[in-house]
């Protein structure tokens, strides 16, 4: 038997950020660094997290961090690896930490450069679905039928017509060693899955879902629990790939309709009845074709 | 010490590699890329140990290289004309970091219309980065100006990057004999790079984090401090490198018979040598004409510009570029530097060479001989375009 996996108690974020009432970002941090210990070093491009560290000279984080421009993560990361390859120090984590618009949008070209080149960096997109640090506009990654400040509903239903960009498969098709992705609402499948990724030469992609109550209009007190529903219901799944085996590592026996996590949610609140049935129909066509993945990639382990 | 028969770009690559560049991200544009090529062959060959990044663009060249000097490593790239454009967010980072990268830069036309040939417009338009600029007159000076500029840059009250800059094909694909120094020469005059703070777990630290109104300004203040400490230390290192190897340049303004001479041109890049040709002929003739080589834009040799002005009585600026809306960037600075002193020689700005119209030794001594006649010291002809077709005020 197993034994049970705990979460670590050292603490490398300490009080005083400055994110938001309930920011699920804070919580995908704290566990990150948990998860992978002092010997990490960030970079962070503009992004919720390049403010919430706190404001020179103070910083809430016990980790070197560079501040880098927002499509340099990818650049920035490969930079710091080169260094420290040029030194021989091989025993730090070098980690890019950027939210969805920073890695979906202006940054993906850095990222999927870095990833090309087999760079040996971890890369975790903290995923609260627009761009939240400027006031919530939209980016790539926010998902269908979403208001934000840069679709909004008017007279004439302009909200996000098109699906969430998948990183994930962007990142699996650039045959990387390692690509999860992970919620806030599961602490311990988060510390396995980075120290699982730790452990791993070359480059490896996270995909935090960290839930936004300020962008997604929503009670600051449910961000964990908004979290769980949007896995219970399939509207963001939990799983990884290594070498391009698939593994559904939550896999609820049955999706839970998405109603309610979508109900929740303000940023939703404008959609007739039609839209919302469209959004289930996706959540059970993905679910479904996750399902395949799986089993048809697991007959290629040991290839 | 090798001397080798090599292009501005062979030497560039021999000054990475002597300097022990220890990461180098690059990105191949024309006419850069034999230097990147050339690095490539030495890593690949075994005889260069560097961590070359080859990045996806020059925009992340410049990003890793800023990432790549923060944890410590001395960091090289090269680039050029639209890929210094597109690098231009990070050099201000790089400045804004304090970290000494050091680039060559082969000076090439902007486009539209596409054009490979020599112009000083890219690196002009990079002016207020942060960067020190050395624009050069010869190959052996592209590589002693890296090796120069890593001390200058690295040294701990001045942490600030440098370009170095090539004219495109007169320099960068053009064989001169150079010397190429002996490593233990070189590691002697230039230690290991050993920054204050850099990214180190055992010592965690933030770099560039949100300031807020308090204390923004006083890290300006700094940056503008150092560029301007940068003025002695260029004079000492390059004092210290001539006991070694036996070179100088002139520091910030190199002069060329400028001491009895009526006119002088001021001129950046290899032109100069063109220019000290034309004022050898000229001086057998018995016409009084001297030369000013901008080696520094950055920092702008001030100190150098007054001293001339007392001198001389007529400067004519060459800008290999242009400042759309009014004049010349070396001119604009010439006029600026003199502006608080009481010294009034007659500045006149010539544009000359974009895109690589050929600045050669008859152009210029129309250059100088209008300077010797001119009396013009108003606004009139103040910014003259040289054989620009269908250009009325054309130099006759």
């Amino acid at each position: 038997m197993m034994a049970k996996l705990t979460i670590p108690e050292e603490e490398l974020m300490y009080p005083g950020h400055v994110g938001c009432l309930g920011c699920g970002a804070t919580l995908a941090m704290r566990y990150t660094l948990k998860a992978l210990g002092q010997r990490t070093i960030i970079s962070v491009p503009a992004c919720c997290w390049a403010v919430m560290p706190g404001v020179f000279p103070l910083t809430c984080l016990k980790i070197p961090m560079l501040y880098t421009a927002f499509e340099t993560t990818g650049a920035s990361i490969s930079g710091i690896r080169a260094a420290l390859d040029a030194k021989g120090i091989d025993d730090i984590t070098v980690v890019g930490w950027a939210g969805d618009g920073g890695t979906a949008d202006i940054g993906i070209q850095a990222l999927s450069g870095a990833v090309e080149r087999g760079t040996d960096v971890m890369y975790i997109m903290y995923d609260n679905e627009a761009y939240m640090n400027t006031g919530v506009q939209r980016s790539s990654a926010t998902p269908i039928g979403a208001w934000t400040t840069t679709t909004p509903v008017g007279t004439t239903k302009d909200w996000k017509k098109m699906p969430k960009k998948d990183m994930v498969e962007i990142m699996v098709a650039h045959k990387i060693p390692y690509t999860a992705t992970m919620s806030i609402s599961h602490p311990e499948d988060m510390i396995k899955k980075l120290q699982k990724a730790q452990k791993i030469k070359g480059p490896k992609f996270i995909h935090i879902y960290a839930p936004c109550p300020t962008g997604w209009r929503m009670a600051p007190d449910k961000t964990v629990e908004i979290a769980k529903m949007a896995v219970d219901s399939g509207a963001f799944p939990l799983y990884e790939v290594e070498d391009g085996i698939y593994t559904i590592t939550r896999k609820p026996k049955e999706l839970k309709p998405v109603m309610p996590y979508l109900a929740m949610q303000g940023r939703f609140r404008h959609l007739p009845q039609e839209e919302l049935d469209g959004i289930q129909l996706g959540i059970q066509k993905r679910w479904k074709r996750l399902l395949k993945l799986e089993e048809f990639t697991r007959d290629l382990e040991g290839e | 010490m090798v001397r080798s028969v090599i292009s501005g770009n062979s030497a560039s690559a021999y000054g990475a590699k002597i300097a022990r560049a220890e990461v180098i991200a690059a990105y191949p544009i024309t006419p850069q890329t034999s230097i990147i090529e050339k690095i490539a062959n030495f890593v690949a060959n075994g005889e260069f140990k560097t961590e070359f990044v080859k990045v996806e663009s020059e925009h992340s060249a410049m990003a890793a290289c800023v990432a790549a000097s923060l944890t410590g490593a001395r960091t090289y790239t090269a680039s050029s004309s639209h890929g210094l454009l597109l690098m231009h967010e990070m050099l201000i980072w790089a400045s804004g970091a304090r970290t000494p990268v050091v680039m060559s830069n082969v000076n090439r036309a902007n486009g539209p219309p596409w054009s490979v040939w020599a112009d000083q417009h890219d690196t002009m338009a990079q002016r207020d980065t942060g960067w020190m600029q050395i624009y050069c007159e010869s190959n052996q000076e592209v590589l002693d100006s890296i090796l120069m500029q890593y001390k200058v840059g690295e040294s701990p009250d001045i942490m600030i990057p440098s370009m170095i800059i090539e004219d495109a094909f007169i320099l960068s694909h053009t064989v001169e004999p150079v010397d190429i120094p002996d490593q233990d020469a070189v590691d002697d005059f230039l230690p290991p790079f050993a920054p204050e703070k850099k990214l180190d777990p055992d010592d965690p630290h933030g770099f560039g984090s949100l300031v807020m109104p308090e204390w923004y300004m006083e890290f300006r203040y700094k940056i503008a401090e150092s560029m301007d400490l940068a003025r002695d230390r260029i004079r000492e290192v390059e004092k210290d490198f001539e006991k070694r190897f036996g070179r100088s340049y002139g520091g910030l303004m190199d002069f060329y018979e400028v001491e009895d001479a009526d006119a002088v041109l001021m001129i950046g890049g290899s032109v100069a040598s063109t220019a000290k040709e034309v004022i050898d002929k000229m001086r057998k003739e018995g016409k009084k004409v001297g030369l000013a080589r901008v080696r520094y834009f950055r920092p702008f040799p001030v100190d150098e510009v007054r001293w001339l002005a007392k001198k001389v009585n007529r400067i004519g600026v060459v800008d290999r570029s242009y400042c759309f809306g009014h004049g010349g960037p070396i001119a604009a600075e010439v006029y600026g530097a003199l502006l608080p002193t009481g010294d009034r020689p007659i500045v006149k700005n010539f544009i000359a060479g974009l895109g690589g119209k050929d600045i050669t030794p008859e152009v210029l001594e129309r250059l100088f001989n209008k300077m010797l006649v001119t009396n013009e010291s108003g606004t009139e002809k103040e910014i003259e375009w040289v054989d620009v077709k269908g250009h009325s005020l054309g130099v006759e």
